[in-house]
């Protein structure tokens, strides 16, 4: 459950200096840091301030400037990419192809060979698999929806998620963070970049703010019997 | 994960989008239609001449058609920013890079498919050698182009003029494929000389180039 996972195991993440640069500008300036598994991250801060830079050197897509960082136990991405699932914030997913041929063909490049798991995971968001229209063709949310479930098609340990609730309506927003919050208790770990903290305040486990490439402060949720008890506290 | 059934998996996912599309097919078959019609009012050729003059036309044809097939295969990719999806994927790099090459090779084989015979009423061609040979030319050929082509084009993905950047790296590439391959289709044509040395020129160049592009793919794709 959340809030009552072990902290001293082994973090899922660890940040050893992290630097970025884009020519001469630097959008993470030296960021140390350690995450602890099984607990759920949502990550704030302005525009430019280093969030999706982070989660992309993270998920293997970017390579840090400088610093090092572990990810599920390797410096090597590549070895647990399969550990790990990614949502960025364009939908990553082709407009031509339905949504579940779009997760069937995803689905194969995990080494899953039938349906199943696509199936499953469009039931996870809302979605009927059985939708034969192109994802060209769908809503805004929609697409969103069918993102998340490419994320987790493959029962990821650690999801990487950029702005999942970006041009969503708020009542698929709180549907799509209550599904977080339930993969969360089976013991996942996510990271969740967004600009509507409130959504996020009932499953959140850590608030970790950041600014000019930085992480400036983390806010820990200590939940009570109710989502409404929750009380965060500053380190 | 094999290579061999992301690849397939790549292959069947690009066809049926070109299926549904249709853009590279349409922009490619209307180009080398223009390409025949126009040069067969310009030149009026005999059909001695045609013989002569056909190698070079065909394969110049066949090279701008395919790089319109080949400016659009990773525009797809690029669309949703999809191919992160495929990078943070455990998937081999050189699965992606061999489906897109025989995506490409598949396009441009029907180009040739449809095309040749439009070449043959238009110039009267009758090639005195065996038709055969033609045949290993056109496929070693289009080898050479496609591959080449699908690499550059993969590392042009993220300069900003991509369109322009493909032409300008893989034309100067491709000039030894190129002459080999107009040297030994004008050879067959004619039936003067044997196109037995630029068959295994060809060869050796995809070999050699297929090698080199499967071993750099990874680096270009990651590159960021």
């Amino acid at each position: 459950m959340a809030g009552t996972n072990d902290l001293h195991s082994s973090p899922v993440i660890v940040l050893e200096n992290l630097v970025k640069f884009f020519g001469r500008f630097a959008a993470i300036r030296g960021i140390s840091a350690s995450f602890a598994p099984g607990r759920l991250y949502v990550v704030l801060g302005d525009n430019g301030a280093g969030k999706s830079t982070l989660l992309r050197i993270v998920a293997g897509l970017m390579e840090p400037s400088q610093g090092s960082f572990t990810l599920l136990g390797t410096k090597k991405v590549r070895e647990v990419a399969h550990r790990v699932g990614y949502m960025g914030h364009a939908p990553l997913l082709y407009d031509e192809l339905s949504g579940m041929e779009n997760l069937r063909y995803f689905a194969g490049l995990y080494g899953l060979h039938n349906d199943d798991a696509g199936r499953n995971a469009m039931q996870m968001v809302g979605l009927d698999p059985q939708l034969g229209r192109r994802v060209g063709q769908y809503s805004q949310g929609m697409r969103q929806r069918l993102s998340l479930a490419r994320a987790v098609l493959h029962d990821p340990e650690l999801m990487l998620l950029d702005e999942p609730f970006s041009n969503v309506d708020v009542r698929s927003a709180r549907d799509m963070a209550a599904i977080l919050g339930k993969v969360r208790d089976q013991g996942k770990t996510i990271f969740v970049i967004t600009h509507q903290a409130p959504l996020m305040e009932g499953v959140a486990d850590e608030f970790v703010h950041m600014s000019a490439g930085q992480i400036v402060s983390r806010e820990e949720v200590v939940r009570g019997a109710t989502a409404e008890s929750a009380v965060r506290t500053t380190r | 994960m094999s290579t061999l059934g992301v690849t397939r998996a790549t292959l069947v996912k690009d066809l049926r989008m070109e299926w549904r599309s249709k853009d590279a097919i349409n922009s490619m078959l209307f180009f080398s239609l223009l390409v025949v019609v126009i040069f067969s009012f310009a030149f009026n050729p005999t059909a001695e001449e045609s013989r002569r003059i056909a190698g070079g036309l065909i394969w110049v044809a066949f090279l701008f058609a395919a790089v319109v097939a080949l400016n659009q295969t990773w525009a797809r990719e690029l669309r949703n920013q999809v191919l992160d999806a495929y990078r943070v994927s455990p998937a081999p790099p050189n699965a992606l890079f061999l489906a897109k090459t025989l995506g490409n090779f598949i396009f441009v084989v029907v180009l040739e498919a449809l095309m040749t015979p439009l070449f043959v009423i238009f110039y009267e061609l009758r090639s005195i050698g065996p038709v055969w040979q033609l045949i290993v030319v056109a496929l070693l050929g289009t080898w050479a182009l496609v591959v080449n082509g699908t690499f550059f084009a993969g590392l042009s993905i993220r300069t900003r003029n991509r369109e322009i950047m493909l032409p300008l790296m893989l034309f100067p590439i491709t000039i030894p494929a190129l002459l080999a391959m107009v040297d030994a289709t004008t050879s067959v044509l004619t039936g003067e000389a044997s196109p037995d040395f630029w068959i295994k020129m060809l060869a050796v160049y995809d070999i050699v180039f297929t090698a080199i592009c499967l071993l750099l793919f990874e680096t270009i794709l990651n590159a960021e």
